[in-house]
């Protein structure tokens, strides 16, 4: 049981790496969710085997550790609160730039084509002013 | 004494709730929020003379004994992050009153900003491996709210990338949890001080570099830092400032605390950590020299400097770990202090490119005086505090035999004061010039007017520099005192004793 617990947990997060490295939004934003899941089938795995659920069973030693299902709880909350706000910034993104893909930091764009003239280094924020274009 | 040190975390939750139903006000909202945090300094001042008096204070929530309740621990190490991040947070929201902006335009500003004090206190103050991943939940939320405040274009792209990492960060944090739990059955940090010596030391190094992960991406370090200068410049100056001082340093709080308290000292991952500490410091000095934005430059300049206070802890001496909390302390307020004047910049200037400002010495002789105080520190020129820091530093370096990483590090410093000389040259000297891009006007109208305006944004900022200079005159008191809460950190039995056996 907890092997396949382990298995699927690999699975999801394999799955879900995958899905982050690609650049749409929406994938990312599913990959996510799938690490989260992986992560959350972890902890329930850290428990130990199958037992019987707590303040049910008679038997004190036959109880499943309650602990783990606790904790798994709170993150599925705190992951499901995380991927709500998630999924607004993606469409956020989609109703500004009308795209899905994520965005180029423009600001590197700039340090990146700044280049060295004369001696010089040319800095970046004067390739965007005209009197560059000018003097040039 | 035990009800106050569940205070921090309780007094702004509550509050935030309060601030939420008085939204309609925001002259209500404000008397909130400066009241909570003012409360919670002056709760954080108290538990500090009082923790390094009697020693450490430890509550049980519900009254559940250690391995099985919610924890609460003040140590030493603890309540130092709390003052000086309370200090920190009032400020800054003092300021954010003061500046047109993010506090006028959103309603959610007040409320969120208090969750975010309420975090990082638990962070500090937490005792159970799993609440601290609740509490770095709780500021994340509400840094994710922060960040994207006003949703910008590029806002919005920058709060992307950082909404991703952190979560996959915390995945991450999840899965470590899952792992420790199912090597040690407990996630208490006491407890797992004790249970962890008796695992396989292969799995426990496992254990130790899966958590140096999880805290280096929110830390910053190299190579898990390239989120940071690409996220935090875009957000509003207030919340960037509040970010830059306090949020990696959680994250180095978490690195510090989990690699003395819960692995045994002959298993640290000492040199690793050396090597890491090294080539962050570069890398971090080297991007900042590249930029052209005065907030970008300075962002670079927070991962710089989170590889001193790393090749502190990765030193694993009483000296070296003093020299890192030590170097923390100043470092979060020098921090701060300089993205609060990036901000004034860009009010005056209309901008933050280093391209559109020039002459700022002639015009605005006092705000010179405001920047280049902090940033002579940062580059630890004495006799500011970061040159006390940084000797704190290098001395407890020297003494280990380290001196490859020393000499790294002073490099580095010689390199932090020629970007911050570029910042000096371009923005200060030279000819006034009349501003060329306008301010970034607001989607949502503003509802609120600014009190103060820029009269008490300098103010608070003149409060910050003259405090910078305070840990400068008070250096031999306050280094004691981290070598105290060292000594602490060194010698775990006590923190395990009092938390397991009360």
């Amino acid at each position: 049981m907890t092997i396949l617990l382990a298995v699927i947990a690999a699975v999801l997060c394999g799955c879900g790496t995958y899905l982050i490295l690609q650049r749409q939004l929406s994938r990312i934003v599913i990959g996510v969710g799938l690490i989260s899941h992986g992560a959350v089938v972890l902890l329930i795995g850290s428990g130990g085997g199958r037992g019987d659920p707590v303040f049910v069973g008679r038997e004190l030693r036959s109880f499943n550790d309650p602990l783990p299902q606790a904790l798994a709880l709170t993150a599925i909350v705190i992951t499901f609160g995380v991927t709500a706000f998630l999924l607004a910034l993606a469409y956020r993104s989609w109703t500004i730039t009308n795209d899905d893909d994520v965005e180029d930091d423009l600001e590197d764009r700039f340090v990146a084509r700044g280049h060295r003239r004369g001696g010089d280094i040319v800095p970046a924020g004067d390739l965007l002013s005209e009197d560059y274009e000018v003097e040039r | 004494m035990t009800t106050l040190v569940a205070l921090p975390i309780l007094l702004p939750l509550i509050a935030a709730a309060l601030s939420i139903a008085c939204g309609w006000n925001r002259n209500l909202q404000r008397l909130i929020g400066v009241a909570t945090l003012a409360a919670v300094t002056v709760i954080s001042i108290v538990l500090l003379v009082h923790v390094d008096d009697v020693g450490i204070e430890v509550v049980q929530a519900g009254g559940w004994p250690a391995p099985v309740g919610i924890t609460l621990v003040a140590d030493r190490f603890a309540v130092i992050m709390l003052v000086v991040a309370a200090i920190m947070l009032l400020a800054v929201l003092v300021y954010a009153i003061g500046q047109p902006g993010a506090e006028q335009d959103h309603v959610v500003f007040h409320p969120t900003y208090l969750v975010l004090a309420s975090g990082v206190a638990a962070a500090f103050l937490t005792g159970d491996l799993f609440n601290l991943f609740v509490a770095f939940e709780v500021m994340l939320t509400a840094s994710y709210v922060l960040i994207t405040l006003g949703g910008r274009a590029e806002q919005v792209r920058a709060g992307m990338t950082y909404v991703v990492i952190s979560l996959l960060a915390s995945t991450l944090f999840l899965i470590a949890l899952a792992f420790i739990y199912a090597a040690t059955g407990t996630v208490n940090m006491a407890d797992l001080g004790v249970r962890l010596a008796e695992i396989p030391s292969g799995l426990r190094s496992a254990l130790a570099l899966l958590l140096i992960i999880v805290f280096g991406i929110k830390a910053a370090l190299f190579p898990l830092y390239f989120w940071l200068p690409d996220s935090y410049p875009t957000a509003p100056t207030p919340v960037t400032a509040v970010f830059a001082g306090l949020l990696t340093k959680v994250g180095v709080y978490a690195i510090i605390r989990t690699q003395t308290l819960l692995f045994p000292a002959e298993t640290r991952p000492g040199t690793l950590l050396l090597v890491v500490a090294a080539v962050t410091m570069v890398i971090g000095v080297l991007g900042a020299i590249a930029q052209d934005d005065v907030k970008r430059i300075l962002s670079f300049h927070i991962i710089s400097q989170i590889g001193y206070m790393i090749m502190g802890l990765g030193l694993f001496t009483l000296a070296g770990i003093a020299g890192a909390i030590f170097y923390i302390m100043h470092h979060i307020v020098v921090k701060t202090t300089l993205f609060l004047v990036a901000g004034l910049i860009e009010l005056r200037s209309g901008s933050g490119r280093l391209a559109n400002i020039s002459g700022l010495a002639h015009t605005a002789p006092w705000l010179a005086v405001l920047f280049l105080i902090p940033a002579l520190s940062l580059a630890g020129i004495p006799p500011f505090s970061g040159f006390v820091a940084k000797l704190a530093l290098v001395q407890a370096g020297l003494d280990a035999g380290q001196y490859v990483v020393v000499g790294i590090s002073l490099a580095v410093s010689l390199l932090t004061l020629f970007s911050m000389t570029k910042i000096w040259a371009n923005a200060f000297w030279g000819h006034p010039r009349v501003a060329t891009e306008p301010a970034l006007a607001p989607i949502t109208a503003p509802t609120a007017a600014p009190i103060g305006g820029a009269r008490l944004m300098m103010a608070v900022t003149g409060v910050l520099v003259a405090l910078s200079i305070g840990i400068a005159v008070a250096a031999g008191p306050l280094y004691r005192l981290s070598e105290r809460a060292a000594a602490d950190l060194i010698d775990t039995r006590r923190y395990t004793e009092s938390v397991l056996n009360p």
